[in-house]
């Protein structure tokens, strides 16, 4: 009999874990559902939309021209001195806004977003559920999940393509100042090289990533602020500020983790 | 028996291995107030949110004129929510909305009223709640009693036919923990709304409910009216209503209706042992709903803490005086005949009439419509029975009015 409570313990502790994460990952899957199904539900609710537009994506210009003009000028530095040695500088055009547009663009715009305003979207979601707020909702026949999150991840998914796109023009003449500018590579050859070679799917991958960054990080934000009650460590402001955490985080990671299956694909 | 609105049928509740509710049941009924008293902890809250939906039972079932929550199709639950509202002790104000877009959110949201309609609803509101140039402030902006008739607006801003109200009076000082109680009797009245209180203000809540429920460690102990569970002789209940009960009303400062009552008991034993003859007047202000409307319910308050300052002075040391309603007062005049009754009446009546009787001037031609009954108590009358014809004006006592 030992042995059996034993087999039964270890076998109830082993198989915790990949349970939770089963679990979490399904109310996951069905809060986002819910979520982005509720963007179409009538009526439109375009005036908090257009609100969360201008948070997520117009509040958050600034720090997309910063980095993009940064990570190109940075791009063009490494990759001039690692040409250079080829013998095929003029290449650096091409090698930055490659560079940009299938990767760093969408991946570093989703990463800025999630700083600037998805551990704003956690915080607030989460004081909201600590104040009472979304119970409110709830007592008043008001969809949570459509009044509050819906119109944060249509925002995300409008948003993040453009500041992707923004990142990646802001990006490509980053690398201009840093090679044509600074280095002296000819201008000509750097934006012609790119005419030639970027094509038509480097862009729409690019974009396909940027709105499935945006529905992931506009959903894991509002989730860990929407759920920061049912956590099992940390109530109240502690509560949230792990949740804004846990956050920030966890859809950091995914993004990653889906830019590598989502790159696989598009390949 | 007619149909209770809503009832619990063996409800059971636990949060994990703590058991809030054990096997509770209880029945409320249409268009009156009841009150869930009760320690800390005992699940009176758990037990209101059992009826808005935000919590289910592990077991046993929450009904709706018959209708088990639980099982009504969505069409129906929606439409029993949108029956429903419910202030909450937090106040759970929107705080990154205005107020006046907080009270409006039930109607943007769930109704199509145009604009103009949805602005006038919400401006009578917050005028009936004196929330005066308020409307572009933000929740943090405003004192925690405002916040608190802010959600009472926007709890009853869609004209609901329930309300619960989870302590609505915590954290607020006597005169607006009056107006309130006042506001939520006033509104019940002038609705007809059936209003779910949670609260610990013992004994103000009772002037105001018609049954009160009392929960003990997530059981029903206690379901009747105030007054039995006032006469209850259960240890459990008497140790917790006086336990809690003050030993003056905060607002006007005098006893509560229980030491009017102990008074009563104890003059009565002399009467009947010694003969020695008291009498009891009753001072109603007729008009308290009028002026509640005229001048609000916070100033209401003031006047009718001024107005008890006022007859205080003119008793007698021996006399007692206390608080037995919303708008009674009930003096004891020891070793008192009817004769002497009706002389201290009188004096009263011209005293008070002779006075600048509050210190604020609420309107023109503001006048208290008092009524005084009194009455010398014979042996053997019980109090109830005095204060129901005093009450009734029958009998007994005339009507002033005090300018």
């Amino acid at each position: 009999m030992p042995i059996l409570t034993f087999l039964n313990t270890l076998f109830s502790r082993l198989g915790a874990f990949p349970t939770h994460v089963i679990r979490e990952m399904g109310k996951i899957a069905i809060f986002s559902l819910k979520g982005f199904g509720f963007i179409f539900s009538y009526p439109l609710q375009i005036s908090k939309i257009t609100k969360q537009v201008y948070f997520i994506g117009a509040q958050s210009i600034f720090v997309i021209i910063l980095t993009g003009t940064f990570t190109g000028m940075v791009l063009g530095l490494q990759g001039y001195y690692t040409l250079v040695k080829f013998g095929s500088e003029g290449l650096l055009g091409v090698a930055v806004a490659l560079t940009l547009i299938r990767e760093l663009g969408p991946v570093l715009a989703a990463i800025m977003v999630i700083g600037r305003a998805g551990s704003a979207m956690a915080a607030e979601i989460g004081i909201m559920r600590i104040s009472e707020q979304i119970d409110a909702l709830h007592t008043m026949d008001i969809n949570p999940i459509r009044f509050l999150i819906s119109p944060k991840i249509a925002a995300a998914i409008i948003s993040l393509p453009l500041l992707t796109a923004m990142f990646d023009v802001v990006g490509i003449y980053g690398g201009y100042i840093t090679g044509s500018v600074l280095l002296g590579i000819n201008p000509g050859a750097y934006f012609s090289r790119i005419e030639s070679n970027v094509m038509m799917k480097d862009i729409t991958g690019g974009f396909i990533k940027a709105v499935v960054f945006a529905i992931v990080v506009a959903t894991i934000c509002c989730y860990k602020g929407y759920y920061v009650h049912l956590r099992e460590e940390g109530f109240g402001a502690r509560g949230v500020s792990m949740a804004t955490t846990s956050a920030v985080v966890f859809s950091c990671v995914l993004v990653l983790m889906v830019d590598y299956v989502l790159t696989s694909f598009l390949l | 028996m007619a149909q209770p609105l809503i009832q619990f049928e063996k409800v059971v509740k636990s949060f994990g291995s703590n058991y809030v509710l054990k096997e509770v049941g209880i029945s409320i009924s249409k268009g009156e107030v009841t009150t869930i008293i009760g320690k800390s902890g005992t699940g009176k809250s758990v037990l209101l949110k059992h009826i808005i939906g935000l919590l289910h039972p592990d077991s046993g079932r929450v009904l709706f004129k018959g209708m088990p929550l639980l099982k009504m199709k969505r069409d129906e639950r929606r439409l029993f929510k949108r029956k429903v509202s419910y202030v909450f002790q937090g106040n759970a104000l929107f705080d990154s909305m205005t107020v006046f877009d907080n009270v409006a959110l039930p109607l943007t949201e769930k109704t199509s009223l145009s604009k103009t309609e949805i602005g006038r609803k919400v401006r009578e509101k917050l005028d009936q709640l004196e929330l005066f140039n308020i409307d572009d402030k933000y929740p943090s902006q405003i004192s925690g009693g405002m916040k608190k008739r802010v959600s009472l607006a926007r709890a009853l801003v869609t004209d609901p036919e329930i309300v619960l109200f989870d302590e609505p009076t915590t954290g607020l000082d006597p005169i607006r923990k009056h107006a309130v109680h006042h506001m939520i009797s006033d509104y019940q009245k002038q609705l007809g709304f059936t209003g779910i209180i949670v609260s610990h203000a013992i004994p103000d809540i009772f002037y105001i409910s018609q049954r009160i429920i009392m929960l003990d460690e997530g059981s029903v102990i206690f379901e009747g009216t105030p007054d039995e569970i006032q006469a209850d002789q259960n240890p459990a209940i008497q140790e917790f209503i006086k336990g809690i009960e003050v030993l003056q009303d905060d607002l006007t400062g005098m006893g509560l209706q229980v030491q009017g009552e102990q008074r009563f008991n104890e003059e009565m034993d002399r009467l009947q042992r010694f003969g020695i003859p008291f009498s009891i007047i009753l001072l109603t202000i007729d008009n308290m709903d009028e002026i509640n409307r005229s001048i609000g319910h916070m100033a209401g308050q003031t006047v009718m803490k001024d107005f008890a300052t006022h007859v205080q002075k003119h008793l007698r040391i021996i006399d007692s005086c206390s608080r037995c309603g919303l708008n009674k007062l009930m003096i004891i005049l020891s070793g008192s005949n009817i004769e002497r009754a009706k002389i201290v009446c009188t004096r009263l009546s011209i005293e008070l009439s002779g006075n600048e009787l509050v210190d604020i001037e609420p309107y023109p031609e503001f006048c208290f419509a008092v009524s005084a009954g009194f009455m010398e108590v014979q042996k053997g009358d019980t109090l109830g029975d005095l204060l129901a014809k005093a009450g009734s004006r029958k009998d007994m006592g005339y009507a002033f009015r005090i300018c």
